[in-house]
């Protein structure tokens, strides 16, 4: 018996299929019909797939580039990409990622309910990315897997409260209502822009007055800014590293230009596929999610994907993007001449997060606010993954990493906290991470139950 | 039918107006429209009948036919009425 329990458990294990069972779970909760059961279970499964397979194809475009990089310039080069970084560790910590996001969005579901935080993390990428960054950090400590799941999945929970609460106050401002959040991983960044928008500049003069050239949105799409961007980086580094170490030990004879811009298209064709499996494993999960919330959270505010804000000030967008991407070439050339890791400017997180962070500058600060704010945020994220590497493990050194600012705030407090006392030291941590977050929810609360009374004997 | 949903990821708010658009429509009780979302890279003009995207990316679609513009993603109010209207066009309610 103990045998075909232990071979359950094995098969349960694997990630794609944990994914799918995850998907049935949602599915039969929402007392779907059988085909559809089935069908959402076998498309999420697959989906898995897919991404490992999109991992395969970004390792053989990012080792050539590590290699010419080190070469050329006898220094580690990352590039910041979420997608290529998970689509890698799900290969490793494919199981813990899935448990914890699982546990994760129960706890929000808890907290949700409990607190007078309502935020209910809709963003289902962004809570599998999370998930997975959780997953690396307290594997690479140490920590069993029925611990990690709890706190990590609680750990999860406290996130997607917490960063959509961070940065309400400007997201109001934004959307003019408090029914809808925003719930990205680059919160942290966005409150900063926001911040930053509010003492130094000037609301009067938004963004949104100045006539900008609309031919810069082609770069709204990804795979195109990526091809370009890459390209650039690719054809930069082969140059300095040369023809004849390219042709002699990476590109099998073909020429050395010829072969960087090859490699560049074939990270943007990773990222492509990474995306459509994404895309795939959360097309069952997301709406369960939100399904169960909606049912067991009555006022749940959706924390939603970072776009949502991008209708109310388009100029903003493309503001922040430019903005937050000088900052990014600036810190580029401060870590070339202070000598350590180059981290290239990512042009999908200088995009989302840069965009957005001059939507949340400008709301509070103007055309100005939105410069400097996105600029600011460009060079936090640049810094960010310098600051991350150490917590990765092994996982720091596969030439990619996690790009968001709410990456870094997470993985930075989890390793202060494991270097100050391993894994009981994060234990504490994250617990009185929540009851902090409790107490503060019912001193709230009390403030209510004083003026209900009031209320009823004015009626 | 084929209705889609297209944004510049293709994962996020996509993926929010297509379960938003299938709640109109399962309020309208109208049946046998097939939603699905897409990001702006692989979005083409034969994947739907109707396209449906955000202000911010109106001049980016504009090669994929019919294609209905919100001024807001989360304007339910918004969507309810554009997608009653392009229902409403296509004799589907």
């Amino acid at each position: 018996m103990s045998g075909l329990l232990h071979l359950l458990i094995d098969i349960a294990s694997q990630p794609a299929i944990l994914v799918s069972l995850i998907a049935i779970l949602g599915l039969v909760l929402q007392k779907k019909p059988t085909s559809d059961i089935v069908r959402g279970g076998i498309k999420t499964f697959v989906g898995f797939l897919v991404v490992t397979a999109g991992a395969s194809i970004i390792v053989a475009s990012l080792e050539p580039f590590g290699e010419m990089f080190q070469y050329a310039f006898n220094v580690q080069g990352i590039v910041p990409n979420n997608e290529a970084i998970v689509a890698v560790a799900l290969t490793e910590f494919g199981t813990a990622t899935a448990l914890i996001m699982l546990a994760g969005m129960a706890f929000n579901i808890v907290i949700a309910r409990l607190t007078k935080f309502k935020y209910i993390y809709l963003t289902g990428h962004a809570t599998l990315y999370m998930a997975c960054l959780i997953g690396v950090i307290l594997t690479t400590i140490g920590m069993n897997m029925p611990m990690m799941i709890l706190v990590g999945g609680l750990a999860l929970g406290l996130a997607n409260t917490i960063f959509p609460a961070i940065a309400q106050p400007f997201t109001k401002q934004i959307t003019k209502n408090d029914s809808v959040a925003l719930g990205h991983s680059g919160n942290f960044g966005y409150a900063f822009s926001g911040l930053i928008g509010k003492y130094v500049g000037n609301k009067e003069r938004s963004t949104e007055d100045i006539k900008f050239p609309q031919w810069l949105s082609f770069l709204r799409d990804s795979t195109v800014s990526i091809t370009i961007t890459m390209g650039i980086v690719y054809v930069i580094v082969t140059l300095f590293a040369g023809n004849e170490f390219v042709t002699e030990n990476l590109s099998g004879g073909i020429n050395y230009i010829v072969y960087a811009l090859q490699q560049a298209g074939t990270f943007a064709a990773g990222v492509f596929v990474i995306l459509a499996g994404v895309r795939l494993i959360l097309n069952e999960i997301v709406p369960a999610f939100k399904g169960i919330s909606t049912k067991l959270v009555p006022n749940a505010i959706p924390a939603l994907d970072c776009p949502i804000v991008f209708p109310y000030a388009p100029n903003a967008v493309l503001i922040g993007f430019l903005s937050s991407f000088v900052g990014g070439i600036v810190s580029l050339f401060i870590m070339v001449f202070s000598g350590g890791i180059i981290v290239i400017p990512g042009v999908v997180p200088h995009f989302f997060c840069g965009a957005t962070a001059g939507v949340f500058g400008n709301a509070t600060g103007g055309a100005r606010g939105a410069v400097i704010g996105s600029f600011l945020h460009g060079i936090l994220i640049s810094f960010m993954p310098i600051f991350l590497m150490p917590v990765l493990g092994s996982l720091g050194y596969q030439g990619s990493t996690f790009s968001d600012t709410d990456y870094g705030i997470v993985g930075f407090l989890m390793g202060k906290l494991a270097d100050a006392g391993g894994q009981v030291a994060v234990i504490i941590g994250v617990v009185a991470v929540a009851v902090v977050l409790f107490i503060l929810s019912f001193m709230g609360k009390n403030k209510t139950v004083e003026t209900a009374p009031k209320n009823k004997v004015a009626t | 039918m084929k209705f889609a949903a297209v944004c510049g990821s293709g994962l996020g708010s996509s993926f929010m107006i297509e379960m938003n658009i299938n709640s109109v429509l399962s309020e309208l009780e109208v049946n046998g429209v097939e939603v699905s979302h897409y990001d702006m890279g692989s979005a083409s003009p034969d994947l739907a009948d109707v396209f449906f995207v955000g202000g911010d990316l109106a001049n980016s679609a504009r090669h994929l036919g019919e294609v209905v513009v919100l001024n807001s993603i989360i304007d339910m109010d918004e969507l309810r009425e554009k997608v009653k209207s392009v229902c409403t066009e296509k004799g589907l309610i």
